[in-house]
């Protein structure tokens, strides 16, 4: 076997550290090794053209590139060595840089260890096949999970691509966050105005199926062909019979029950229509506040229905979706604004969320948009704004910023002064961060034109004194401590990961961090996929993400299922176990672990041997460290290859090891 | 071990002088609540405030020498009612932790410190291993209708890593506590405050703006009388109350407890064993309106 | 950074590629820095990790073999880390009885976020195999009487 070894600088990045000229020398030194090279970017077009001609010349069987993480390139590479008319799985990465250069200073060390990693994979290209890979029809519908801004764009662009899209919605009506603004920045435009309208769209798409008061219970299978079982919670309303006529909320005597929809700044109708734009717009009822539900008597909701579509004894359903990729949207949630003791969110009434503030800033609300006090129904003159509630603090283990409150929070001080013109508002900050178009300049006007009163500086602490409240706060550019007396204080709540990400994320086999965000494929270049293929995300879940983000997200994921779609074969990935029928004892073991009942048994001459279904083998090798016999082997990654591995870095046979 | 509450008492070096009335009425407080407190022997400074400004390894030695006294006594803890001992009894443990910083601190003491009691305000004891609810049952005098401000001060649970005690915000362990005592507990929002402690020496008027804002907003709240946990606080807000009204043109007669007082109170303890004639703004009237009212309940 | 008692030992790593050989990565893109001893060996799962590997590895003159995969319940194919988990521990736990200081395994889980653990994780581990020193080397005479009895067969 010939194998060409590439030993790439990555500019300074690996040869800072390792000495990349020696590493190619002593490669060359390797049995089988028959050209070896340093090379500047391998990847880079010179890079991938050397490489190929080598092949050329030298007549190569294999190659092996010493440079990043195989989770970033190996995909490159191996294209480029069949461009060169090899196989692409004749092909290994030494990852050099991420786990050499980047971690390490000492250059001596470094290149050993350089060489190292380099003869393992020598050594296991030397055990490499050809493996070719089989195609399998896909089922081209989407799931999106998730009915924000977000998810809504995704589920329209796949659904204009042409594509069937099913659109899974926790609450009673899609919209998201952004159906509970009042207006966007830095525009100042009504939310509802440019929202509703995309709403609407959904409900009237032919290509799109909405699960609303729904979840994702369990999802099963792989790329193209995922089996999805969607819970359709309890909403006590037959919806195909309920036409939103909101008769029900008039006359339920039960109008204590928590507003969701309004971040509990009011209150409504244990039967209720969330909003007026809501869509599905179908009534549900709130079991914990019904009295029908809770003591057993009422039922006028019952009576006054005109389409008889009240159902007491609904049950929660479950539904099953068969499609081909997934679009996760499920956001985020609200930083708890009662975690600030030294605030008093929760015990003090006018100490209020930014959201809720939006609820009464809203013409839909609670309000009616007029700007009143929760505790006694006042206008505010004096309204304070602290940021970074929940942002941008270890001590509350909420390290990040949340990127957009900079941003809404100038415009809820802007919207203050176009509401009460004789009102005053303060923003106590850490920094401005308002790096998007026109941002900056939205910020300026707030402090200019509005002549809100930014003070640099946390708070200390918010204590009522009468019927205001004391907002005890550093000024960090005056080096003083400031007091401002308000009617009203609103804390910039923080996003954080929305709660159940992590279960979901289980069910969808992707990745979190440790706050719960999904982890994209790569930071700067994958950003909407995951590292489970046929998952894509948008919008917040991912991380703190504004409007037009979230949006432009939608529409990549959307494009990426397009792209995924736009074949109808998809081609399986050929690194799948295989049975060496005369080692099969036929014992079965590996049926019972495979977790993807990619195993069968099957009848050869009389005897039972196991089966390998290609297409819906993922690939974990689980049954092949199971197998007594080593009688099945998961390709690329067999025994003997790891094992090659193993023995590049322990040379010495035992004998060799004495001394 | 002997009796399930026995601690090691460290009292400090205030509870043999300026608040000896709370020395001696969470001695009188502990034996009627069945918590056994042993005076760790021959114990010494805590290493307060000017030792831990000139060096931290000093200080923690002079914290080490009163927790290596304790260790041979068959206790569950170490107990202090003061925040200030109790936070450099706390620091010093905390810090010795660290085996480099152990060492250092073990070299200035006859033998090594195992460090290994857990360290506790008498507060702390009286909330979590008795509990609110026991000590309502062993009220005899309810303060029913004696409306108070709960004022913690500023360390005793704080910085909440080391303190490891109640929210270092919003506490409510005396809250809890006065309110199983019969007492009327404000919304008072200052709790953690800062009375500007040792400046009453050097910089009077520091602690005159910042006890007096402490002093107003308890009288805003409805407060009759205040309760705190510190010797410093209750000093400063009790004893500089003319120096306060004065400066600020105010006209506070805010009486300032002890919380171990009140509890001593309710549970019939004499005035006598709870020093109360040691405060400066008279309390008197206070109990005889508690007194009033619960005869004319009685009738 | 080399390693504390200046020679470098021979420290194996199975990773699985959906987890921890990410986070390596992610430890990589934070520069963090970490000791060399360590030679990583990718694998698609942490139950693909047969636990003869890892005898191999110590028979061959390995001092230390660390396997690391996904957290338990968050395993990209559902169940793997299961298994892994299960031969793991019977693994390290028969390790003395082949007369194999069971110190010089160890398995734990890391996911791709978690760069900062990583670091810890490697460091942590590769000070306590410098600490056990390398592996000891087998008896010649004990070699030689094996050889013996191979050929007597």
């Amino acid at each position: 076997m010939k194998i060409g070894v590439f030993v790439c600088h990555c500019g300074s990045n690996i040869a800072g550290t390792v000495n990349v000229g020696s590493v190619a020398e002593e490669a060359l030194k390797l049995p089988s090794v028959a050209f070896a090279s340093d090379t500047m970017y391998a990847c880079s077009e010179p890079g991938q053209d050397a490489i190929i001609e080598a092949i050329k010349e030298h007549r190569l069987d294999g190659v092996v590139v010493a440079s990043c993480s195989p989770r970033m390139h190996e995909p490159t590479f191996r294209k480029t060595v069949e461009r060169a008319g090899l196989n692409r799985y004749m092909f290994e990465m030494a990852n050099i840089r991420e786990h050499v250069s980047w971690i390490g200073k000492d250059k001596d060390a470094n290149t050993r260890k350089a060489v190292d990693l380099v003869a393992m994979a020598v050594a296991k290209l030397t055990q490499d096949r050809e493996l070719t890979p089989k195609t399998f029809d896909i089922n081209k519908r989407v799931l999106v999970i998730g009915g924000g801004v977000a998810g809504i764009q995704a589920a329209l662009d796949c659904a204009d691509g042409g594509l069937e899209v099913v659109l899974v919605e926790k609450t009673s009506s899609i919209g998201g966050k952004m159906s509970k603004l009042d207006k966007t920045f830095p525009t100042v435009d009504c939310s509802s105005c440019i929202l509703g309208p995309k709403m609407v769209d959904v409900a009237q798409h032919p290509n799109i199926t909405l699960y609303a008061s729904s979840e994702v219970a369990d999802v099963k299978g792989y790329v193209g062909n995922f089996n999805v079982s969607i819970n359709r919670k309890a909403t006590y309303v037959d919806w195909a019979a309920c036409t939103g006529c909101g008769l029900c909320m008039e006359k339920c005597p039960s109008k204590k029950s928590r507003d969701v929809f309004n971040e509990e700044i009011g209150t409504t109708t244990a039967i209720n229509i969330p909003f007026p734009q809501a869509i599905p717009k179908k009534a549900s009822i709130d079991p914990e506040f019904c009295l029908k539900l809770t003591k057993g008597k009422c039922g006028v909701c019952e009576k006054v229905c005109p389409t008889n579509a009240i159902r007491f004894e609904q049950k929660q359903e479950t539904a099953e979706e068969a499609v081909g990729a997934i679009i996760t949207a499920t956001g985020y949630d609200l930083f708890d604004y009662t975690r600030y003791e030294e605030y008093g969110g929760g015990r003090y009434a006018d100490v209020i969320t930014s959201l809720q503030y939006e609820r009464l800033l809203s013409a839909s609300g609670p309000t009616g948009g007029h700007i009143k006090r929760p505790s006694d129904g006042k206008e505010p003159k004096d309204v304070v704004f602290i940021q970074c509630v929940g942002s941008r603090d270890k001590s509350v283990d909420r390290p990040y910023c949340s990127g957009f409150c900079c941003m809404y929070t100038a415009k809820q001080a802007i919207l203050t002064k176009d509401h009460l013109p004789e009102s005053q508002s303060y923003v106590f900050y850490m920094d401005i961060r308002a790096p998007g178009k026109l941002y900056d300049e939205f910020t300026r006007r707030a402090m200019e034109e509005y002549g809100t009163k930014y003070i640099r500086g946390r708070v200390a602490m918010v204590y009522p004194k009468g019927d205001k409240y004391i907002v005890r706060g550093a000024d960090t550019l005056m080096g003083a401590q400031v007091e401002v007396e308000a009617d009203l204080v609103v804390l910039a709540v923080g996003a954080e990961a929305a709660k159940g990400a992590p279960q979901l994320a289980e069910k969808l086999r992707i990745s979190y961090d440790a706050y719960g965000f999904y982890m994209e494929s790569h930071p700067k270049l994958r950003p909407v996929e995951t590292n489970t293929a046929g998952v894509f995300l948008a919008g917040s879940c991912q991380g703190p993400k504004d409007i037009p983000t979230s949006v432009g997200q939608g529409s990549a994921a959307a494009a990426k299922v397009l792209a995924l779609f736009s074949k109808d074969q998809l081609e399986s990935d050929p690194q799948v176990s295989v049975v060496d029928i005369k080692r099969c004892v036929g014992c079965g073991k590996c049926i019972q672990t495979c977790p993807f009942g990619a195993i069968e048994e099957m009848d050869f001459r009389g005897m039972p041997k196991a089966n390998v279904i290609e297409t819906i083998c993922q690939g974990c090798g689980i049954c092949t460290s199971t197998c007594p016999q080593g009688a099945i082997q998961l390709q690329h990654f067999t025994d003997n290859q790891i094992l090659a591995e193993v023995n590049a870095i322990c040379q010495q046979t035992p004998a060799q090891n004495l001394k | 071990m002997s009796s399930s509450l026995t601690f090691a008492y460290y009292p400090g070096c205030s509870g043999q002088g300026t608040s000896i009335e709370y020395d001696k009425s969470t001695r009188a407080v502990c034996k009627a609540l069945g918590i056994e407190l042993v005076d760790i022997p021959d114990w010494s400074c805590c290493g307060s405030s000017p030792a831990h400004t000139v060096d931290h390894i000093l200080s923690a030695a002079l914290s080490a020498r009163n927790i290596l006294q304790a260790e041979d006594m068959d206790v569950q803890g170490i107990i202090t009612p003061c925040p200030s001992c109790l936070t450099n009894l706390k620091v010093a443990s905390h810090r010795m932790r660290d085996e480099q910083f152990k060492e250092k601190v073990d070299d200035l003491l006859n033998e090594p410190c195992r460090n290994d009691l857990p360290i506790m305000s008498v507060l702390q004891v009286i909330y979590e291993k008795l509990g609110p609810k026991a000590l309502a049952a062993k009220v005899t005098n309810p303060l029913k209708g004696l409306k108070l401000a709960p004022y913690y001060g500023c360390i005793m649970n704080r910085p909440p890593e080391v303190m490891d005690f109640d929210d270092c915000e919003n506490p409510v362990a005396m809250d809890h506590l006065m309110e199983a005592v019969g007492a009327e507990v404000m919304p008072f929002p200052l709790k953690v405050e800062c009375c500007g402690a040792s400046f009453g020496v050097a910089r009077n008027d520091v602690v005159t703006k910042l006890s007096g804002k402490l002093l107003d907003v308890a009288a805003d709240c409805g407060a009759a009388a205040m309760v705190t946990a510190c010797p410093l606080c209750q000093m400063n807000l009790d004893m500089r109350q003319d120096q306060i009204n004065r400066a600020n043109k105010s006209s506070h007669k805010m009486a300032v407890f002890y919380y171990t007082q009140l509890i001593g109170k309710a549970l019939g303890l004499s005035d006598a064993s709870l020093m109360l004639d040691k405060l400066c703004v008279d309390p008197g009237h206070l109990f005889r309106e508690i007194e009033t009212a619960r005869t004319a309940d009685a009738v | 950074m080399s390693a504390n008692t200046g020679s470098e030992l021979k420290i194996v790593g199975f990773l699985c590629n959906w987890c921890s050989y990410g986070g390596a990565d992610t430890a990589g893109v934070g520069r963090f820095q970490q000791p060399t001893d360590l030679r990583i060996i990718r694998v698609p799962c942490s139950g693909r990790i047969d636990p003869l590997f890892v005898l191999k590895s110590l028979f061959n003159g390995a001092d230390g073999v660390l396997v690391s995969g996904c957290h338990p319940r968050d395993c990209h194919y559902a169940e793997g880390n299961f298994y892994a988990r299960r031969r793991l521990e019977v693994l390290k736990r028969f390790l003395p009885i082949l007369g194999i200081d069971e110190r010089r395994f160890e398995y734990t889980w890391v996911s791709a976020s978690e760069g900062q653990k990583w670091k810890t994780v490697v460091q942590t581990f590769t000070e306590r195999i410098h600490e056990l020193g390398p592996a000891p080397k087998l008896d010649q005479c004990l070699m030689e009487r094996a050889q013996a009895m191979a050929m007597a067969v």
